[in-house]
Protein backbone atom coordinates (compact mmCIF):
# COMPACT_ATOMS: atom_id res chain seq x y z
CA UNK A 1 0.00 0.00 0.00
CA UNK A 2 1.48 3.47 -0.68
CA UNK A 3 1.43 6.32 1.24
CA UNK A 4 -0.81 9.75 0.53
CA UNK A 5 0.24 13.33 1.75
CA UNK A 6 -3.83 14.36 2.51
CA UNK A 7 -4.50 17.67 1.82
CA UNK A 8 -6.44 20.01 4.70
CA UNK A 9 -9.42 19.91 2.57
CA UNK A 10 -8.60 16.21 2.23
CA UNK A 11 -8.41 15.88 5.96
CA UNK A 12 -11.86 17.77 6.91
CA UNK A 13 -13.66 15.39 4.49
CA UNK A 14 -12.31 12.46 6.35
CA UNK A 15 -13.33 13.38 9.71
CA UNK A 16 -15.81 11.39 11.04
CA UNK A 17 -17.19 13.63 13.38
CA UNK A 18 -20.43 15.61 11.43
CA UNK A 19 -22.81 17.90 13.05
CA UNK A 20 -23.77 18.94 15.63
CA UNK A 21 -20.29 17.09 17.01
CA UNK A 22 -18.11 18.78 14.67
CA UNK A 23 -15.47 20.84 16.09
CA UNK A 24 -13.12 21.47 13.58
CA UNK A 25 -13.82 24.59 10.81
CA UNK A 26 -10.50 24.68 9.06
CA UNK A 27 -6.78 23.20 9.20
CA UNK A 28 -4.23 25.79 8.60
CA UNK A 29 -1.15 23.97 8.91
CA UNK A 30 -0.38 19.97 9.14
CA UNK A 31 2.52 17.91 8.80
CA UNK A 32 3.87 14.80 10.16
CA UNK A 33 4.72 16.39 12.88
CA UNK A 34 2.07 18.87 14.38
CA UNK A 35 -1.62 20.35 13.43
CA UNK A 36 -2.80 23.92 13.23
CA UNK A 37 -6.67 24.21 12.92
CA UNK A 38 -9.57 26.93 13.83
CA UNK A 39 -13.24 26.60 15.04
CA UNK A 40 -15.72 29.36 15.91
CA UNK A 41 -18.12 28.23 18.57
CA UNK A 42 -21.64 29.64 17.13
CA UNK A 43 -23.73 31.02 19.72
CA UNK A 44 -26.74 29.02 19.06
CA UNK A 45 -25.29 25.75 19.85
CA UNK A 46 -27.80 23.75 22.20
CA UNK A 47 -25.69 23.36 25.27
CA UNK A 48 -25.29 27.10 25.95
CA UNK A 49 -28.87 26.93 26.83
CA UNK A 50 -28.19 25.10 30.07
CA UNK A 51 -24.30 25.71 30.10
CA UNK A 52 -25.07 27.88 32.24
CA UNK A 53 -29.27 29.81 31.79
CA UNK A 54 -27.91 33.53 31.58
CA UNK A 55 -24.47 33.32 31.72
CA UNK A 56 -23.04 30.95 28.84
CA UNK A 57 -20.03 29.26 28.92
CA UNK A 58 -18.70 26.56 26.68
CA UNK A 59 -18.24 23.04 28.51
CA UNK A 60 -15.06 21.87 29.21
CA UNK A 61 -15.62 18.75 28.00
CA UNK A 62 -16.21 20.17 24.89
CA UNK A 63 -13.21 21.90 24.31
CA UNK A 64 -11.46 18.63 25.18
CA UNK A 65 -13.46 17.19 22.36
CA UNK A 66 -12.68 20.25 20.03
CA UNK A 67 -8.86 19.35 20.71
CA UNK A 68 -8.95 15.92 20.40
CA UNK A 69 -10.80 16.41 16.70
CA UNK A 70 -7.79 18.66 15.85
CA UNK A 71 -4.92 16.98 17.56
CA UNK A 72 -5.79 12.94 17.80
CA UNK A 73 -8.49 12.40 15.07
CA UNK A 74 -7.03 14.78 12.53
CA UNK A 75 -3.55 14.78 12.57
CA UNK A 76 -4.29 10.65 13.14
CA UNK A 77 -6.25 10.70 9.96
CA UNK A 78 -3.11 12.33 8.48
CA UNK A 79 -0.57 10.32 9.98
CA UNK A 80 -2.46 6.56 9.01
CA UNK A 81 -3.07 7.77 5.21
CA UNK A 82 0.64 8.68 5.08
CA UNK A 83 1.73 5.44 5.68
CA UNK A 84 -0.90 3.18 4.48
CA UNK A 85 -2.95 5.62 1.80
CA UNK A 86 -6.78 6.07 2.00
CA UNK A 87 -7.88 2.51 2.33
CA UNK A 88 -6.22 2.29 6.15
CA UNK A 89 -8.03 5.62 6.88
CA UNK A 90 -11.32 3.73 5.63
CA UNK A 91 -10.74 0.85 7.78
CA UNK A 92 -9.86 2.40 11.51
CA UNK A 93 -12.32 4.22 13.18
CA UNK A 94 -10.07 6.41 16.17
CA UNK A 95 -11.23 6.81 19.63
CA UNK A 96 -10.29 8.06 22.56
CA UNK A 97 -7.48 7.04 25.02
CA UNK A 98 -6.57 9.71 27.72
CA UNK A 99 -6.09 12.84 28.35
CA UNK A 100 -4.10 15.45 30.77
CA UNK A 101 -5.99 18.47 30.69
CA UNK A 102 -5.52 22.43 32.23
CA UNK A 103 -8.11 24.60 31.80
CA UNK A 104 -7.03 28.39 31.97
CA UNK A 105 -9.79 30.34 30.23
CA UNK A 106 -13.55 30.98 28.98
CA UNK A 107 -14.97 30.59 25.57
CA UNK A 108 -17.64 32.40 24.84
CA UNK A 109 -20.48 31.49 22.41
CA UNK A 110 -19.48 33.25 19.21
CA UNK A 111 -15.37 33.18 20.07
CA UNK A 112 -13.11 31.63 17.51
CA UNK A 113 -10.56 29.39 18.77
CA UNK A 114 -7.05 27.89 17.63
CA UNK A 115 -5.66 24.36 18.11
CA UNK A 116 -2.05 23.96 17.85
CA UNK A 117 -1.06 20.33 18.32
CA UNK A 118 2.20 18.49 18.12
CA UNK A 119 2.85 14.65 18.02
CA UNK A 120 4.38 12.63 20.96
CA UNK A 121 4.33 9.68 19.59
CA UNK A 122 2.44 7.82 16.92
CA UNK A 123 2.87 3.81 17.78
CA UNK A 124 1.15 0.82 17.09
CA UNK A 125 -2.23 2.86 16.19
CA UNK A 126 -1.80 5.05 19.07
CA UNK A 127 -1.41 8.80 18.81
CA UNK A 128 -0.34 11.16 21.77
CA UNK A 129 -0.22 14.86 21.13
CA UNK A 130 0.37 17.83 23.02
CA UNK A 131 -2.07 20.56 22.47
CA UNK A 132 -2.76 24.12 23.14
CA UNK A 133 -6.23 26.03 22.53
CA UNK A 134 -6.02 29.90 22.35
CA UNK A 135 -7.92 32.79 21.82
CA UNK A 136 -7.78 34.86 18.83
CA UNK A 137 -6.50 37.62 21.43
CA UNK A 138 -3.74 35.00 22.21
CA UNK A 139 -5.23 33.73 25.80
CA UNK A 140 -4.69 30.43 26.34
CA UNK A 141 -8.34 28.64 27.44
CA UNK A 142 -7.02 25.10 27.17
CA UNK A 143 -3.59 23.02 27.32
CA UNK A 144 -3.46 19.08 27.15
CA UNK A 145 -1.32 16.20 26.47
CA UNK A 146 -3.89 13.77 24.77
CA UNK A 147 -4.41 10.57 22.98
CA UNK A 148 -6.46 8.27 20.66
CA UNK A 149 -6.19 4.93 19.48
CA UNK A 150 -7.27 3.77 15.75
CA UNK A 151 -9.34 0.51 16.06
CA UNK A 152 -10.56 -1.63 13.05
CA UNK A 153 -14.30 -0.11 12.19
CA UNK B 1 21.09 -6.98 35.34
CA UNK B 2 19.63 -9.68 37.48
CA UNK B 3 16.44 -11.01 36.36
CA UNK B 4 14.37 -10.53 39.82
CA UNK B 5 16.03 -6.94 39.61
CA UNK B 6 14.26 -6.63 35.79
CA UNK B 7 11.29 -8.06 37.14
CA UNK B 8 10.77 -4.85 40.00
CA UNK B 9 11.47 -2.71 37.66
CA UNK B 10 8.69 -3.97 34.95
CA UNK B 11 6.27 -4.28 37.90
CA UNK B 12 7.28 -0.70 38.76
CA UNK B 13 5.95 0.44 35.51
CA UNK B 14 3.69 -1.90 34.83
CA UNK B 15 1.85 -1.09 38.21
CA UNK B 16 1.78 2.89 36.79
CA UNK B 17 -1.30 1.64 34.24
CA UNK B 18 -2.76 -1.23 36.18
CA UNK B 19 -6.40 -0.36 37.79
CA UNK B 20 -6.24 -3.65 39.61
CA UNK B 21 -3.69 -2.52 42.32
CA UNK B 22 -4.46 -5.05 44.46
CA UNK B 23 -3.40 -8.38 41.81
CA UNK B 24 0.40 -5.78 41.92
CA UNK B 25 1.10 -7.82 44.89
CA UNK B 26 1.32 -11.23 44.32
CA UNK B 27 2.13 -11.06 40.65
CA UNK B 28 4.32 -13.47 38.91
CA UNK B 29 5.58 -14.10 35.57
CA UNK B 30 2.51 -15.51 34.86
CA UNK B 31 0.19 -12.89 35.62
CA UNK B 32 -1.49 -11.74 32.29
CA UNK B 33 -0.94 -7.75 31.91
CA UNK B 34 -3.95 -7.30 30.38
CA UNK B 35 -6.17 -9.30 31.86
CA UNK B 36 -4.91 -10.00 35.74
CA UNK B 37 -3.56 -6.65 36.09
CA UNK B 38 -6.20 -4.66 34.14
CA UNK B 39 -4.05 -2.34 32.13
CA UNK B 40 -6.47 -0.86 29.33
CA UNK B 41 -5.06 -2.25 25.98
CA UNK B 42 -4.55 1.08 24.47
CA UNK B 43 -2.08 1.62 27.75
CA UNK B 44 0.15 -1.22 26.28
CA UNK B 45 1.92 1.11 24.03
CA UNK B 46 3.02 3.51 27.82
CA UNK B 47 3.91 0.38 28.96
CA UNK B 48 6.49 -0.21 25.78
CA UNK B 49 7.12 3.40 25.48
CA UNK B 50 8.43 3.50 29.34
CA UNK B 51 10.59 -0.35 28.48
CA UNK B 52 12.36 1.44 26.21
CA UNK B 53 13.47 4.92 28.01
CA UNK B 54 14.09 3.23 31.66
CA UNK B 55 15.92 0.06 30.28
CA UNK B 56 17.35 2.37 27.26
CA UNK B 57 16.29 -0.57 24.83
CA UNK B 58 14.18 -0.60 21.43
CA UNK B 59 11.05 -2.76 21.01
CA UNK B 60 9.65 -3.38 17.68
CA UNK B 61 6.15 -3.40 17.16
CA UNK B 62 5.86 -7.38 16.27
CA UNK B 63 8.23 -7.91 19.88
CA UNK B 64 5.63 -5.86 21.59
CA UNK B 65 2.85 -7.69 20.34
CA UNK B 66 4.17 -11.16 21.91
CA UNK B 67 4.06 -9.68 25.44
CA UNK B 68 1.03 -10.96 27.31
CA UNK B 69 2.12 -12.05 30.38
CA UNK B 70 5.04 -9.96 33.31
CA UNK B 71 7.32 -12.73 32.06
CA UNK B 72 6.64 -12.12 28.43
CA UNK B 73 7.95 -8.81 29.13
CA UNK B 74 10.85 -9.73 31.32
CA UNK B 75 12.19 -12.32 29.00
CA UNK B 76 12.17 -9.58 26.33
CA UNK B 77 14.00 -7.06 28.43
CA UNK B 78 16.79 -9.60 29.49
CA UNK B 79 16.92 -10.92 26.04
CA UNK B 80 17.25 -7.34 25.14
CA UNK B 81 19.99 -5.93 27.66
CA UNK B 82 21.97 -8.95 26.71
Amino acid sequence: MTGTALAPEEILALLPQQEPFRFVDEIREISKRHIVARYTFPPDLEFYRGHFPGNPVTPGVILLECIAQVGVVALGIYLVALEGGLEAVDSRLSLFADADVDFSGVVRPGDRVTVSAKKKFFRRGKLRSEAEMRLDDGTLVCSATISGIAVPR
Amino acid sequence: MARDETFAKVMEIIGRYAKNKDALEGATDDTNILEDLKVNSARLVDVILDFEDEFDIEVADEDADAVNTVGDAVTLIEAKLG
